[in-house]
């Protein structure tokens, strides 16, 4: 058994441990799902230490066979983007635990029962991000939503039963199209290469045009729901108004960021041609994805929606880094994954805290925070710059690598993609202003700071933002190999410079 | 090349006094502004040493550089951590850390009432830090860290008590109207990495004469944009204004002396690219030329003497502008103007301050008068300032303006003539305005109501101020003298020797003609402001009500910009929740409806049950009778 | 007589059974008619078997008999049982299913 199937199983562990524990002990609960998701953490760092930078192709692979009659095999190994994404997930989950330490309060069922389904996410996040049999990763990417279903219908706030329905049915849609995709897949490889599901080999398969194209625009669309990519983003606001702080990081920390990773690691590597044709068609649906997800933010009157509008603007870019196929739109588009998923965690977390004191999320209810939960007012504002992509922080060197990556091929899309910074400074200045400047509105007077929990919660995140601003080359190191593997199979060159080297 | 390990002090001693200040919260507040001072202080002397090392070297020696670590590396696109000090820079450390020093010594007594002291001073030492990366990094993309690092500082400065509404929004303004800035600058690195392959100075440099002219152009109005927004120039301008909000050393530092600099040093840095276009370089003397009559023209119907003084930055950096258009000569006088404008306007700066200290944080000048018998050491300190930003001989701006003036005259032909006009014109007012800063702050009658109390602001505050003003009476023969800021930026800026052309004006003609506007500007304020109104007339020309207005520009970026904005927003609000969501929720209704329909024939009636099945048994019979026929 | 006229018989015992299934409310009514119609259909099996001179139908129409007999049992019950608890033998009443 591979470490790999260690780190899927270990948090599946956990869940054995709080099923079998007492209904009754909620702090009990609590410290079994900390300690796991905490062991979890550390295995993925043994895990890492041990990834190779110079070899190609996954690593850790292990592969059982599941379902021989249709070639279906228990196949997992990763590669640079894998393992970034999966440190992401094994990073974040601790970290949500112990922001939210409370937040199962007020839910339909027991705070065993919301670590349960917590674990069971973190096992099937490692899992989807780890699987290289097609047929595995579908079934992982479909069984994802029912733990994040629970978590938002029975622990979530306002219309929650009907922001989880809404995530459930629209995910399945796009779900369905993939499973219609990969029977077609499937059934190319019976005649082609004897039937598999095997990533590897599927990606050698000659599809011919339209074929290719049915069958990308399946994924894709898939893909584009997970992400969210505008117009498919209509699900994304009202589930994160109504999932707890934790369950949205999760959500659009991790979760989403299977859909832009599916586009990566399935939709340019099964059909490169398809793939070309509709990149001048996805580029436009980023480039309006960017300005229309910065637009309704800076409209937003709630806090979780702001983030949740937000967070549709960064998908853009990360899909915009994607579809331009060079190495720095590619490589900046997977280490914005990353760091979206640190800065939206430190968003969430601020104001989730700031709406659980305040037991409103208007942004108009709160105001002059800073006089009086300094701490907190602080932490949000360095959450928001992160969200504006400044400087020195990680985000930025993401976001300009994919906009540069951008401009060597598509200078327009660029240029209009640019002009998301203007927009990205007015929504976070503007709830900034609202909430933290100015006299304290009342009903804020007493609001308390920061207590040690939360500050040990949020510190890794702000120092992994700050860190990794300034000192990328780790993470970027992982990554730059697999990108430069992505487009060699896509076919793809950088474009080259105009004059100089 | 040399290269030197104590670069990297600079940035960091100052950035780990800030960090250490916010983080350790009120626990630093006994200390924490000595210690910024101190760190401030230690900057400026390792500039110093720099400095004196750099001249000790010759030639290509001089400039030097640092590694630190290689930042980003992806595919070809590499950009290291890296800092290179030289000719250029070395001016704007010694000014930032000089300047920011003295500024710092200030700070501590005039905010010594403030209980938030100590973050006041962390932000101070963040902008120190964010302005020194951005003068030493190597790259255009180490200089956008700078370069949004001081606009964030300038932010948090702005918006220090961002308590009052109006603060905070100005906060807010200052900074959006960078990230507009920002946006060129991205541009242009974008441009520069797309055609050159590479995104640091010495890279662009080698290759820029290969680029295409159109490259070259596009470059160049993108950094202008981003100076523009940086350096509040037109027409990017309208947050300078506001952001006088911040505490007045804040105003003396960042938007005076250093940060509103910024844009100028990116064009002089930027010499390569400006000088291979001249599109480029039209753009820059317009932007600069209009600047600089729109500045001095606002300046001229401000009451509130800090707004006065933004408005003459303004107007100031306009002239910088213009002389970074007109060519490699050009650029020298803009540095120039630059360290003068940072002695006398600081010094400036500093004196209101001084004023509003005595006069419990009055602004309007109409409520001031006569304060010379109270204020000995301010109105001396202003007033030799004052003297310097008019261009008296000997006094600094005598030298650095009139430099730029006749740059401008120099420039040929109908441009040459037009853009001189407008230096000169703009120095006309300029005296103008100046003088009735002075006469109605420190001459004349008081007027003033009888709570307030003026008074000399303690030697904490007069030191640096007196020190300013010494740098305001002698920095510009020092640096004009045997043309030692020309000879010392000639390998930066002019590396191949230009020639000048002819001359069009003999430099006596343009000294005279300017003193002679001069004096006319300064006569006009003196017989127009013999006596003051307390309350500002309202019955003026629409020339006045528009230059109170600033020209329009909040009124015209409103209905331009941010109207619009606000309904498309509020349009796209609409659009999402009815179009797209609609659509969505389009899907789910009329599934819900087709399954109320079909729902009705569940009518729990067994009778019903039977017909139905009746009438299905019959259909099947049917069909299998026809298919079989 | 011509064999045939039984199959019409046959025809119209079942049309009158269904009809009176789908008309009739009283459950005892609509249990006699459900009769009718499997009586209808086993005179159908056997004339059919009179006609093809094979015992299939004969065969059949007994299945028929013994499902008819255990309808009887289970249905007569149920009716009973609705009967007991709301004094009613409408089937109209018995329309729970719906709700």
């Amino acid at each position: 058994m591979s470490i790999l199937t260690t780190l899927e199983l270990l948090p599946l562990v956990g869940v054995l441990a709080l099923a079998l524990s007492p209904k009754a002990d909620a702090l009990l609960a609590k410290r079994i799902a900390l300690g796991f998701s905490l062991l979890v953490a550390a295995v993925s760092a043994v895990m890492a230490s041990q990834f190779k930078l110079s070899a190609s192709g996954f690593q850790f692979v292990e592969s059982r066979s599941w379902i021989p009659n249709f070639g279906i095999n228990y196949a997992v190994g990763i590669d640079g983007i894998s393992l970034v994404l999966i440190l992401l997930t094994t990073i974040l989950v601790p970290i949500v635990i112990l922001a939210g330490w409370n937040e199962s309060e007020g839910g339909r069922w027991s705070t065993k029962t919301f670590y349960i389904l917590i674990l069971i996410s973190e096992a099937m996040m490692i899992g989807v991000f780890a699987a290289t049999d097609v047929f595995l990763f579908y079934v992982i990417f479909e069984a994802m939503l029912i733990p994040v279903y629970f978590l938002i219908g029975g622990y979530g706030r306002g219309e929650r039963a009907a922001a989880a329905l809404k995530f459930l049915l629209y995910s399945l849609l796009g779900g369905l199209l993939m499973l219609a995709a990969l029977i077609g897949t499937y059934i190319i490889s019976t005649n082609q290469i004897g039937g598999t599901f095997d990533l590897t080999k599927l990606s050698t398969m000659q599809i011919d045009a339209p074929t290719q194209n049915w069958l990308f625009l399946g994924f894709f669309i898939a893909f584009a729901i997970k992400a969210p990519l505008w117009p498919f983003h209509t699900w994304l606001p009202s589930a994160a108004k109504a999932a707890t702080p934790g369950t949205s990081i999760l959500l659009l920390g991790v979760m989403d960021k299977v859909g832009t990773y599916g586009m990566i690691r399935f939709c340019m590597t099964l059909f490169p041609d398809a793939t070309k044709t509709f990149t001048p068609v996805i580029i436009t649906l980023a480039v309006i994805s960017i300005l229309y997800g910065a637009f309704l933010a800076i409209g937003q009157k709630d806090i979780n929606g702001l983030i949740a509008f937000t967070s549709i603007s960064h998908f853009g870019v990360i899909t915009l880094g994607i579809f331009a196929m060079t190495t720095q739109g590619l490589t900046g588009a997977t280490f914005y994954m990353v760091n979206h998923g640190f800065s939206t965690a430190a968003l969430f977390m601020t104001a989730g805290w700031m709406v659980a004191r305040r037991k409103s999320s208007q942004i108009d209810d709160f105001g002059g925070l800073q006089r009086v939960t300094p701490i907190l007012a602080w932490s949000f504002f360095i959450a928001g710059l992160s969200a504006l992509a400044l400087p020195g922080l990680s985000s930025f060197i993401s976001e300009f690598l994919v906009l540069a990556g951008t401009f060597t091929r598509y200078p327009i899309a660029a240029i209009f993609a640019t002009l998301g910074i203007i927009l990205a400074a007015l929504y976070v200045l503007i709830a900034v202003q609202k909430s933290l400047h100015g006299e304290v509105k009342p009903g804020n007077e007493s609001l308390t700071d920061l207590i040690l929990r939360e500050k040990i919660a949020l510190a890794p995140v702000i120092a992994l933002i700050i860190l990794l601003g300034f000192y990328p080359k780790p993470v970027l190191d992982v990554i730059n190999p697999t990108t430069g593997v992505v487009m060699q199979h896509a076919g793809v060159v950088d474009p080259a410079v105009k004059v100089g080297k | 090349m040399t290269t030197s390990n104590l670069l990297v002090y600079l940035i960091a001693l100052p950035l780990i006094s800030s960090a250490l200040l916010l983080i350790l919260g009120r626990k630093a507040d006994k200390w924490g502004h000595l210690l910024a001072t101190l760190v401030s202080g230690s900057a400026f002397v390792i500039g110093v040493l720099e400095f004196f090392a750099m001249r000790s070297r010759s030639g290509d020696a001089r400039p030097a550089t640092q590694h630190i670590f290689t930042w980003m590396s992806v595919g070809s696109f590499q950009v290291d951590a890296s800092l290179l000090l030289d000719q250029l820079s070395i001016a704007f450390v010694l000014l930032i850390t000089g300047v920011g020093t003295l500024i710092h010594i200030y700070s501590i007594a005039y905010m010594s009432h403030d209980r938030d002291r100590r973050r006041f001073f962390a932000y101070l030492n963040l902008f120190i830090a964010a302005m020194l990366l951005l003068v030493l990094g190597d790259s255009y993309l180490n200089l956008y860290v700078g370069w949004e690092g001081v606009g964030l500082a300038s932010y948090l400065l702005i918006g220090f008590w961002n308590q009052k509404p109006a603060y905070a929004t100005a906060a807010k303004k200052a900074f959006v109207a960078n990230r507009v800035g920002d946006v060129g600058l991205s541009l242009a690195i974008m441009i520069a990495f797309a055609q050159f392959g590479t995104v640091s100075f010495a890279g662009v440099k080698e290759h820029a004469h290969h680029a295409s002219p159109a490259a070259l152009t596009a470059i160049g109005a993108m950094l202008l944009l981003a100076a523009a927004g940086k350096s509040a120039q037109f027409p990017l301008q309208s947050w300078l204004g506001d952001a006088m909000a911040g505490p007045t050393p804040v105003s003396a530092l960042i938007h005076a002396a250093t940060m509103v600099t910024a844009g100028v040093y990116l064009i002089t840095r930027s010499n390569f690219i400006f000088d291979a276009s001249a599109t480029a370089q039209l753009l820059v003397v317009i932007v600069g030329a209009i600047t600089l009559l729109f500045g001095a023209i606002v300046g001229t119907a401000k009451d509130d003497i800090k707004k006065a003084l933004a408005a003459s930055t303004m107007s100031q950096i306009g002239y910088m502008i213009l002389a970074t258009g007109l060519g490699p000569i050009g650029y020298a006088f803009a540095i120039m103007h630059l360290i003068t404008h940072g002695f006398f306007k600081a010094g400036m700066f500093l004196g209101a301050g001084s004023v509003m200290h005595g006069m419990d944080d009055e602004v309007n000048m109409r409520r001031f008068g006569g304060l010379a018998r109270f204020m000995p050491i301010t109105t001396v300190t202003f007033g030799l300032g004052y003297l310097a930003i008019i261009g008296v001989p000997p006094f600094a701006g005598f030298y650095s303006k009139d430099k730029i003036i006749e740059t401008a005259f120099n420039a040929g032909g109908l441009k040459g003539i037009l853009l001189g006009g407008a230096a000169l014109l703009g120095a006309a007012i300029t005296a103008f305005y100046m003088t009735r800063v002075v006469v109605l702050t420190f001459a004349g009658s008081k007027r003033w109501d009888d709570k307030a109390h003026p008074h000399e602001s303690p030697a904490l505050m007069w030191i640096p101020m007196a020190i300013l003003a010494v740098g305001s009476v002698t920095s510009g023969f020092l640096l004009a003298s045997g043309n030692a800021m020309v000879n010392w930026l000639q390998p930066i800026v002019d590396p191949h020797h230009h020639e000048h052309g002819e001359e069009f004006l003999k430099p006596i003609v343009v000294s005279t003609m300017a003193i002679v506007v001069v004096v006319l500007g300064v006569l006009a304020a003196i017989v127009k402001y013999r006596t003051v109104p307390v309350e500002a007339p309202t019955e003026v020309s629409v020339f006045t009500k528009a230059a109170r207005k600033d020209l329009y520009q909040d009124s015209f970026n409103e209905a331009v910009l941010m109207r619009p904005g606000q309904k498309l927003t509020s349009g796209l609000l609409f659009t999402d929740k009815s179009i797209v969501d609609g659509a969505v929720k389009a899907v789910g209704f009329s599934l819900q409806t087709i399954a109320g329909w079909i729902r009705n024939l569940q009518n729990g009636f067994i009778r019903t049950y039977a017909l139905v099945m009746l009438i299905g048994l019959l259909a099947l019979i049917a069909t299998v009778w026809v298919v079989t026929l | 007589m011509d064999i045939s006229n039984y199959l019409y018989l046959s025809a119209i015992l079942f049309t009158i059974g269904a009809v009176g299934v789908v008309v009739r409310r009283n459950a005892i009514v609509v249990f006699m008619c459900v009769e009718l119609m499997l009586n209808a259909t086993n005179l159908a099996f056997v004339t059919f078997s009179r006609i093809h001179g094979n015992l299939d139908g004969q065969v059949a129409s007994f299945f028929t008999m013994v499902v008819a007999a255990c309808e009887v049992v289970i249905g007569l019950a149920i009716i009973v049982t609705i009967y007991r608890s709301r004094r009613s033998a409408s089937i109209d009443d018995a329309s729970l299913l719906k709700r």
